[in-house]
């Protein structure tokens, strides 16, 4: 970097704080238009039923209320949500944005109802009258897989959705010379993203301009404006989307849903601006939901324990219709499945299974959890019935630091590692050795103190296009306005990570300028030429490099324009604070200043030198990064109530270098609580009508600040060669990390009890009856002390 | 079939006519345009409605605007004009923005004026107590640590400004 690095790496505060901190900041649902109308959407209390009739009448006749429609109203109209994800012989299962002849899981829209204001809305919404014929429904998954089971969809031959399946090496043998094989079937629970902001659209038409202007809360807005374009058949530039702050995504706001797509017909339709509002209820019943993959699977080990190779087959829950990417996300846990292992004999099969519930999709990890939770678990499986020390195992099976690039069997490339450093920093810094020597004392008064590892690898930065359903790249770009502001245009939308501060410092250290100087402008589809957006951690390593990049054009052009007015050869000039320097005589100089305004005035500009300072930059990765780290859990189970208590817990994650530590520590914090979350408290549990019983937050419970420890984090730095930063991507590590170190440690403290394995959330119940009806319980019991 | 209501908002003197059904969070930011206060779930559940209502934090999405009538309420825009912000940031504001205490910024508001009750009713709350203050108020981003040690910076130079 020619430019003194002044600003990145450094905890910088926030820039968009005061806004937010002072509740001046604007979601979807503070936006008030004249005129605005109010949308809202009558659903299923039926996993699955054939709609006999919809009569609105009433509905319609109710005070304040200007339109009901229903399927046959928007046929033809809008098309069915659009899937992006396409896996070979893959069934079909197109959500249409409001059921026709037949609904299919509980929540789905059958009207929508527009009025005046809220509270007339909810009164006509209770009046429209739906007569249906409950169907069976299909929730168990392996149920739902036999040839007997009732069908998600009419005249399908069965509801698996596809089948993938990947094999390297040689599985075969692998198992032949094995010494023992090791085997665990184990679940990733359906789980609920609980966004703290619902969805929120509002959706305005300008009959005059034939413009549409779409704001909503979501993480990719401009595939959202090319997917209403499409689905509504409206010209593509007459669309606008337009999204302020976001109260939080988790995955659950990558996507494309009914609500945005009715609002944009019912605003053309109505010629008013049209606004819907998520409840509570409607996000858990019908936003995305994630996980639900259930893996059995094999290791092939050696008695002194190296993995030879890995059989494993998933299911996964896909739910009744796909979203954006839903069929896609359990291909990811094929991808990742050997982990941090040298594991090159495998096999991985994947079904992806229909079911009369919400689809599943992309929730903060998407598949990636899974994949570390499924090789972890059974990885202290292998440990424990080797009786090897489970930190030993997982450095045994590591690839060292010299075998990178690292080739998996599963066809990625890993960039760079160094695992483990990462394990014995975080064995240090846990006291390791130490806890388990508390332990066997603990064990021997007869109590349950669990220590739990966990290694994991992730993908991020996705993803190059070749390997992304529809690109994987990000565009910057820049504008040094004649004041010498710098006005950056992103296409990757943050919701929460703060990139406009990191962001920020990436651009002012690149040009030589102050924080203050540059805004970053994103999340506005007619000021950014196009982006693809934020998720898969991908925003600092594709977005921010495609803005270093864009810097790097700019700065060109600057040292150019420079080296002009000066008589100097840009070759030997330097961009900082605000002066361009000369490299041989630092006393000659000109400011940025002056050099901004010859680039605009153009008077004296280099021959072939364009006039103005701007730059566009669309960044292809090369591939992804391969983020990587250790986590250590220390719970202690209470035996009598079967109440899990988290001790200790410390994360050393590896995402490269860091460009803001004081963002990073929050998405680790985040992403280790959210896990916390899966591991103990939370599960989208539907009965076996298919309603869904964890619907509220009352009964959904996601931690609160009073079921956290203090979290320890460390980091290892191994930059990634893969983009000029060495940054790799670190919003997802704590979901993908933290949760198998969690379940790993409880199992470990209810090793005297012979528990080879519980599935999550490790609730007092569940723990509670592992230990009373444990099979060594009368055996190996141990006494509890006075 | 309004019925008539008196209340102070930030200060503010507001007389209005509502439906006897109107949330206050909804007269709050649909009638007097203070969208600061937000919404979660409308059941009590999450805490993003809490605003001050004569000094004690409430979850507004479960109190009717007439149940207001009479009451001072304080949302997250008055905070500023309070005696305890000193024409600046409040120092609850302050210390989640020097201590990135969030994220999305959606439970923010709420957060902040439950921290502002509890650091009036206790100045020197343990890390346990900051934890119980704000078990109503959920937080899907953060993972609360970095909201613990906003409220303890606080609390530090709230103390310090009364010495
Ligand atoms: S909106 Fe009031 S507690 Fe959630
Ligand atoms: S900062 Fe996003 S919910 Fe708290």
């Amino acid at each position: 970097m020619a430019t003194a690095t002044k600003l990145i790496g450094k905890p910088i505060k926030r820039k968009e704080d005061p806004r937010l901190v002072q509740g001046i900041a604007h979601y979807v649902d503070d936006l008030t238009l004249p005129g605005m109308l109010h949308l809202g959407i009558v659903r299923s209390p039926y996993a699955h039923a054939r709609v006999r009739s919809v009569d609105v009448s009433k509905a319609l006749a109710a005070p304040g209320v200007v339109a009901v429609l229903t399927a046959e109203d928007v046929q033809g109209a809008i098309a069915p949500i659009p899937c992006a994800a396409q896996i070979p012989d893959m069934k079909p299962a197109p959500r249409p944005v409001l059921a026709t002849n037949e609904v299919r899981f509980v929540g789905e829209g059958v009207a929508a109802v527009v009025a005046a204001d809220r509270y007339a809305l909810r009164d006509a919404m209770d009046l429209v009258e739906v007569d249906y014929e409950p169907l069976p429904a299909v929730v168990d998954l392996e149920k739902a897989l036999r040839k007997d089971s009732p069908r998600v969809h009419d005249g399908l031959a069965d509801n698996a959705a596809y089948h993938w399946a990947l094999e390297g090496g040689d599985v075969k043998k692998a198992f032949k010379q094995a010494d023992r094989v090791v085997k665990l079937r184990m679940l990733n629970q359906r789980l609920i993203p609980v966004a703290m902001e619902p969805r929120a659209v509002l959706a305005q038409y300008d009959r005059g301009d034939n413009r549409l202007t779409l704001w909503s809360s979501s993480q990719i807005p401009h595939i959202l404006r090319t997917q209403i374009a499409a689905m509504l058949n409206f010209p593509e530039y007459g669309v606008y989307v337009i999204v302020p702050e976001v109260g939080g995504g988790f995955g659950s706001k990558l996507n494309v849903y009914p609500e945005e797509a009715l609002a944009c017909h019912l605003a053309i339709k109505l010629e008013k601006p049209v606004k819907w509002n998520e409840g509570r209820r409607e996000n858990f019943l019908s936003t995305i939901h994630g996980r639900g993959e259930s893996c059995d699977m094999e290791l092939a080990v050696k008695r002194d324990g190296t993995i030879l190779g890995m059989r494993a087959r998933v299911l996964a829950d896909l739910g009744a219709y796909y979203q954006l990417l839903t069929p896609l996300i359990p291909t990811l846990t094929g991808l990742m499945i050997c982990g941090c292992y040298r594991i090159q004999n495998l096999s991985v099969e994947i079904t992806g299974v229909l079911t009369n519930k919400m689809a599943t999709d992309a929730y903060r990890g998407a598949g990636r959890p899974e994949a570390t939770y499924f090789v972890e678990r059974a990885m202290d499986a292998v440990a424990a019935e080797l009786k090897i020390d489970p930190a030993e195992l997982r450095r045994k099976n590591f690839p060292k630091p010299k075998d990178f690039p690292y080739a998996t069997a599963t066809g990625l490339i890993y960039d760079t590692a160094n695992y483990q450093g990462a394990l014995e920093l975080a064995l240090k810094k846990s006291g390791y050795k130490a806890l388990r020597r508390q332990q066997a004392a603990l064990r021997k008064k007869g109590r349950l103190l669990g220590i739990g590892l966990s290694s994991y690898v992730e993908i991020c930065a996705l993803g190059p296009s070749s390997a992304m359903p529809a690109g994987g790249w990000e565009s910057a770009t820049i504008r040094i306005e004649p004041t010498g502001r710098v006005r950056v245009l992103t296409g990757s939308s943050p919701h929460g990570q703060g990139e406009e501060t990191s962001f920020s410092q990436i651009a002012a250290d690149m040009l030589g300028v102050g924080l203050d100087d540059v805004i970053i402008v994103h999340g506005d589809t007619s000021a950014v030429p196009y982006g693809i957006g934020t998720f898969g951690s991908r925003t600092l390593a594709v977005g921010g490099t495609a803005i270093y990049r864009c810097c790097e054009k700019l700065r060109d052009k600057l040292l150019k324009i420079a080296g002009h007015l000066m008589q100097e050869d840009p070759a030997k000039l330097v961009l900082r604070a605000k002066q361009i320097v000369s490299k041989r005589d630092p006393k000659k100089s000109i400011s940025f200043a002056e050099t901004v305004g010859a680039a605009y005035t153009a008077k004296t500009l280099p021959p072939g030198v364009e006039p103005g300072l701007e730059a566009t930059h669309f960044y292809e990765p090369s591939n992804f990064t391969f983020p990587f780290g250790t986590h250590v859990a220390v719970v202690e189970v209470d035996r009598e109530t079967g109440e899990v208590k988290l001790v200790k817990y410390v994360a050393v994650d590896d995402c490269g270098n860091l460009i803001n530590p004081l963002l990073v520590e929050g998405q680790v914090q985040g992403g280790i609580v959210q896990s916390i979350g899966q591991a103990m408290l939370e599960e989208a549990v539907y009965d076996d009508q298919g309603q869904l019983l964890t619907g509220e937050l009352m009964d959904y419970a996601i931690p609160r600040a009073a079921d956290v420890p203090k979290l320890e984090t460390f980091h290892t730095v191994t930059p990634t060669p893969v983009n000029p930063m060495g940054v790799k991507g670190v919003g997802e590590a704590g979901t993908i990390g933290a949760t198998p170190a969690l379940v790993n440690a409880v199992v470990d403290a209810l090793a005297p009890f012979g528990v080879r394995h519980l599935d999550m959330p490790l609730k007092r119940e569940r723990v509670w009856k592992a230990i009373h009806q444990a099979p060594s319980e009368s055996a190996g019991r141990p006494r509890r002390s006075k | 079939m309004g019925v008539a209501i008196h209340l102070q908002v930030n200060g503010k003197s507001c007389q209005d006519e509502v439906e006897p059904r109107l949330l206050l969070v909804h007269y709050l930011r649909e009638h007097l345009g203070l969208t600061g206060t937000h919404v979660g779930c409308e059941t009590s559940l999450c805490g993003a409605c809490t605003v001050l209502v004569d000094g004690r934090a409430v979850k507004s999405c479960s109190m009717l605007a007439v149940q207001a009538d009479g009451a001072e309420i304080t949302t997250i825009e008055g905070l500023t004009s309070t005696p305890e912000a000193n024409g600046g940031l409040h120092p609850v504001q302050e210390g989640f923005w020097e201590k990135h205490g969030l994220q999305c910024g959606y439970c923010t508001p709420g957060m902040i004026l439950s921290a502002v009750e509890l650091l009036r009713e206790n100045p020197s709350p343990s890390d346990a107590q900051i934890r119980r203050a704000l078990a109503g108020n959920l937080c899907r981003c953060t993972g609360y640590q970095h909201i613990i040690e906003a409220v303890e910076y606080a609390a530090k130079k709230l103390r310090a400004r009364k010495r």
